[in-house]
């Protein structure tokens, strides 16, 4: 029971001070048990990534003990990468990790490494002795990755003989987090492995739980939700992504309404194009924020009409507000703002854990050629509007 | 919640199923469930094709057309005339979705 562990141990001082990331001549006679091949991504090939998993603190491809308690550091990046394109980049390195002391018969989790994802499964293991095998994501989460297949049966049969989780392991099992289950063929890993998937819960908090059970889930702990929470912790990258192209939106209101025969008069822009840059703020928050948080709350299922819901609503009563009195604008107002939430609105099956790709692909054939057609007519409604004012009509 | 009916491309072969549980296991939407010896659709519009069960079945008794569920992903998709992708492949310039 205690010999691997003492082993390990031994083993970490060895090879700090034989390996270097690109990895030095090794002999193979002397190669450590639980030495890992340096990947790609972690190593001096891809200079961007190895600063990343500095900052982390993940540097040597080497079995590390980590701790289940979150840092400052942990709580910021995660901060980070809920609010910012961090996310990109917050990578731990691949390989093999240990909570505790483990042994032999301690169990195995897989995990991507996107570092929210190992730092929130290593959270859930709090008193627990058991192995991390993290595997080679591109820095995506499990659920993305598995999508796309990163998260899949070769990376985790190759993982599996890499760090040689045979010899580390007596017992012939892995734990799969059960949202890797799309990139996943559990009989193929047995058949080229020996190990056995076991899938774990959707939410790694149940973890204590499904082990507890002898490795089983409860239905619930099978089924993924999506509670107002989850929902409201994804709304500022919905935001964010929208407010980068709102710049744009803005300087075109803003040429729109200062735009004269002999020049730009940055007063008429000011005054005449505020409503519109609100007017356009109001619809981001609309579609990127209350829809996705009031959700369930919003007739109809598909999300173009939810969000031109919500953004009809909210226009209307700031439309109450400012008053628009002339009729061109009145009806640009009523046409392009709703719709420019309810597109925005869309962009969040991507973020949803229901949404499937038949749906989302039906629902754009239908509000597609409407975006179009709306915003060509907006542009026409906007000149005609200037064009009066201009007294040429 | 529940997303448009009717679309899935879902396809389950009754014929085919070994009743091992698999994807009763897998599915996080609980499509299946276990009908006597084999396996069954319970909620077919629950389905949000991510593939696991295909995925995990080893007998070919379920066949979806998996992809991701995201719109910018298609708009992608088709304007660079591929799958649906939503470049979330790290790539720091690229808007990621998921």
């Amino acid at each position: 029971m205690e010999e691997p562990t003492v082993k390990k141990r031994v083993r970490i001082g060895d090879i700090r001070k034989q390996t270097s990331c690109c990895g030095p001549k090794r002999d193979t006679e002397q190669k450590p048990l639980f030495y890992q091949e340096p990947t790609p991504t972690s190593c001096c090939e891809s200079p961007e990534i190895k600063s990343e998993t500095d900052i982390s603190g993940f540097v040597l491809p080497v079995i590390q003990t980590v701790s289940t308690d979150w840092s400052f550091e942990d709580y910021l990046g995660q901060f980070r990468c809920r609010t910012s394109s961090y996310r990109n980049s917050y990578i731990v390195n691949p390989g093999l990790y240990a909570i505790g002391n483990p042994d032999t018969n301690s169990d195995v989790f897989i995990s991507a490494n996107y570092k929210l994802s190992f730092d929130i499964l290593r959270r859930s293991l709090k008193g627990m002795n058991a192995w991390i095998l993290v595997l080679d994501t591109n820095g995506i989460n499990v659920w993305c990755a598995a999508g796309k297949r990163t998260f899949g049966t070769e990376e985790l049969i190759r993982r599996i003989s890499e760090v040689h989780l045979d010899k580390v392991v007596r017992h012939r099992r892995v734990i799969v987090p059960q949202l890797g289950a799309p990139g996943i063929a559990a009989h193929l890993v047995v058949k080229k492995s020996g190990f056995r998937v076991y899938y774990g819960p959707v939410d790694a908090r149940d973890l204590p739980a499904y082990i507890a059970a002898g490795y089983k889930a409860t239905d619930e702990m099978r089924t993924v939700r999506f509670t107002w929470l989850d929902r409201l912790v994804l709304t500022p990258m919905e935001i964010n992504p929208v407010m980068k192209k709102f710049q744009l939106y803005a300087l075109i209101v803003l040429i729109v309404f200062g735009i004269q025969p002999y020049g730009i008069i940055f007063r008429d822009a000011l005054v005449g194009g505020w409503p519109f840059i609100f007017l356009g703020l109001i619809s981001v928050l609309a579609g990127a924020f209350l829809t996705p948080l009031l959700l369930p709350f919003v007739p109809f299922r598909a999300f173009a009409i939810k969000g031109w819901i919500v953004g009809f609503i909210s226009v209307f009563f700031i439309q109450d507000m400012i008053r628009i009195t002339d009729k061109s604008l009145l009806i640009f107002t009523y046409l392009f703002f709703p719709l420019l939430s309810s597109y925005i609105a869309l962009q969040f099956t991507g973020s949803t854990a229901f949404t499937g790709m038949s749906g989302v692909k039906k629902e754009l054939r239908y509000a597609l050629p409407v975006y179009k057609a709306a915003a060509a007519i907006s542009f026409l409604l906007l000149l005609i509007y200037r064009v009066g004012q201009w007294g040429l009509l | 919640m529940k997303y448009l009916s009717n679309v899935t491309t879902l396809k389950f072969f009754t014929d085919k199923c070994t009743g091992c549980w698999r994807c009763i296991e897998v599915c996080p939407h609980r499509v299946f469930v276990m009908n006597g010896k084999k396996a069954t659709i319970n909620d077919i519009d629950m389905c949000m094709e991510c593939g696991a069960c295909m995925m995990n079945c080893a007998f070919g008794a379920i066949s979806v057309d998996a992809g991701v569920g995201c719109a910018s992903a298609i708009i992608n998709g088709m304007l660079t005339g591929t799958e649906p992708s939503c470049d979330c492949t790290g790539n720091e310039s690229k808007n990621s979705c998921c």
